[in-house]
């Protein structure tokens, strides 16, 4: 089910006086199961990028495939394209509308054309799987907090068991709990359901710990695309484009100017700690 | 998708006609739709037609956008231009079955058909080349007057320019929610009736109340920063006319003195 995007161009408002490229020439592949980090500035062009991967946005040159087919093709079947690569956009308040989370988790399902039996499984399932306790499944989703609020977004789009689960900035707008909650929830489903995860934010040190795999996208073009460590190694640049890596790379890379013959390699605060020691 | 749809679209750039004062706009495009309905001769048409290439070149719009609002009225245009044909009595060209087309018909359809257009594309100058913003302050100067006769000039123009600031904000927003519901399965195109009106739940209700929650935190924001209607407030840009305003003005008044003289009086 991997998704290939070749050589994609897009440019909002072609043909008026604003018209401006939001992405120039990406190419990306995106394999199964890997869990992928898409960080960049704002205005880098992140949403624009995933809306192409579930057909929300057309390129304006170059073409997505998922599974070997091009998506863009006419008798695509884009409402299939769209179960199996769920997208959780930015703000919940954008999707929720139901009278009571429940019924809309339920909503996602219900358009799958499933029995009436299998929607109410599926919602249950997702609202379990994010952790929503159980005294909020009937109450209006407009009466939640942010972090709950995700949750519910999250479960709407997990019930219609997709997969590749892409989130767009699930962590803006959260306290640190919340958003050490949101991640940890986002790895666990990438774990438990063995889907491919895109997870997109601005910075290096939320995705740090979790991902395979980071994308830095910069004024719509990749950046840099590798190994978290081998996306850090270049932090010197990351710096110039207004992103920084996490600050254990400083660390270890302060230490090693000073003279420790410590592996700059760590990106982890445990990874760190565990160098540190080794050296000392 | 939604944000093609030119509603009173600005085209950004810079022009002569895009620097005039507001008011000038306003009134001028008044004074030319007056003078489409006193011109009644090719000759007058001739000279609104010279006027309006005039207005095209100065302000620097291409006219693929100008053309862009005709599509939505050209359905009028087709009506309108078919029924003067069809009904308009006379002496008869020629008569298919029952249908009689006549001399005066033609003249009827042609006039009409060009009015509308010349109509359409004299707003859309206007509109194309003034930002909501200095079409509310050009109206609300221009109504000054009537504030004697207590009427809230002010506040209709306040109400105006929040509502037209709304616009793309609401579309923008409503694009967003149409993706955020069609990334779970939503469809908003096929279907009966009575299901496209049942999809459109899902966007209407998170519509909805982000448009309220906005309306409350620019009330807020207003009442923060001690709005309290137009007594006495000043501008930060009062309107001031310049030299470029009088001559577009006297510009103004001499097209309309062609049009009466050639396109009214002497023919
Ligand atoms: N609907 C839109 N219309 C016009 N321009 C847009 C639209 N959405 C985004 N853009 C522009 O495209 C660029 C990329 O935006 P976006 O993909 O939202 O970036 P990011 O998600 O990384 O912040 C930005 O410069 C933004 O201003
Ligand atoms: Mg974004």
């Amino acid at each position: 089910m991997a998704i290939i995007l070749d050589h994609i161009n897009y440019i909002y408002d072609a043909d008026t006086s604003m018209a401006h490229a939001a992405l120039k020439d990406v190419s990306l592949q995106i394999p199964d199961g890997q869990f992928i980090g898409l960080i960049g500035h704002t205005g880098s062009g992140k949403s624009t990028l995933i809306q192409h991967m579930n057909g929300l946005v057309s390129p304006t040159s170059g073409a997505v495939y998922f599974d070997g087919k091009d998506i863009n093709d006419p008798d695509f079947n884009k409402k299939d394209l769209r179960a199996k690569v769920g997208l959780v956009f930015q703000y919940p308040e954008h999707q929720l509308f139901e009278i009571d989370c429940f019924t809309d988790v339920c909503f996602g399902p219900k358009n799958l054309g499933l029995s009436k039996k299998e929607i109410e499984l599926r919602a249950y399932e997702a609202l379990k799987q994010v952790g929503l306790p159980d005294e909020y499944f009937y109450q209006s989703p407009f009466d939640l907090s942010g972090g709950q609020k995700r949750r519910v977004a999250i479960a709407g789009v997990i019930a219609m068991k997709p997969d590749v689960l892409i989130l767009d900035e699930p962590t803006a707008g959260l306290d640190p709990k919340g958003r050490d909650e949101i991640l940890g929830l986002i790895k666990n489903l990438h774990d438990t359901m063995g889907i491919t995860v895109i997870l997109v934010s601005h910075s290096m040190e939320d995705v740090a710990d979790y991902v395979d795999r980071i994308i830095v996208m910069n004024k719509g073009e990749v950046a840099f695309d590798g190994e978290p460590k081998a996306v850090f190694s270049h932090y010197e640049e990351l710096e110039a484009i207004g992103l920084a890596a996490p600050q254990v790379t400083y660390v270890m890379q302060e230490l090693r100017k000073a003279g420790f013959p410590v592996d700059t390699e760590a990106t982890t605060i445990m990874e760190a700690a565990d160098e540190i020691m080794r050296i000392m | 998708m939604l944000r093609d749809i030119t509603l009173g679209q600005y085209y950004q750039t810079d022009s002569i006609i895009h620097r005039l004062d507001p008011r000038v706009k306003i009134s001028g495009t008044l004074l030319f739709l007056v003078s489409l309905f006193i011109v009644d001769n090719f000759i007058g048409y001739l000279i609104a037609a010279l006027f309006l290439v005039m207005a095209i070149k100065l302000s620097r719009v291409p006219l693929k956008f100008i053309f862009k609002g005709m599509k939505a009225i050209y359905l009028l245009l087709l009506i309108t231009m078919i029924f003067n044909l069809l009904l308009t009595p006379g002496t008869p060209i020629f008569t298919i079955w029952k249908i009689k087309i006549t001399i005066e018909g033609i003249k009827t359809a042609v006039m009409m058909g060009v009015r509308l257009v010349f109509l359409i594309t004299g707003s859309s100058i206007m509109t194309l080349t003034t930002t909501p913003n200095q079409l509310t302050d050009g109206l609300e100067k221009l109504l000054n007057p009537m504030k004697k006769l207590h009427v809230p000039v002010h506040e209709i123009a306040m109400m105006m320019s929040i509502a037209l600031r709304f616009i793309p904000i609401l579309l923008e927003e409503t694009d967003k929610i149409m993706k955020a519901q069609m990334a779970r399965g939503a469809d908003f195109e096929s279907g009966s009736l009575i299901n496209r009106a049942k999809s459109l739940i899902p966007l209407l209700v998170p519509l909805f109340i982000s448009a309220f929650r906005r309306a409350n935190d620019l009330a807020m924001a207003m009442e923060a920063r001690c709005y309290r209607g137009g007594e006495g407030r000043t501008k930060m840009k009062p309107l001031v006319y310049r030299k470029r305003d009088a001559i577009a003005y006297i510009v103004i008044a001499g097209y309309l003195v062609l049009c009466i003289v050639f396109g009214k009086i002497l023919f």
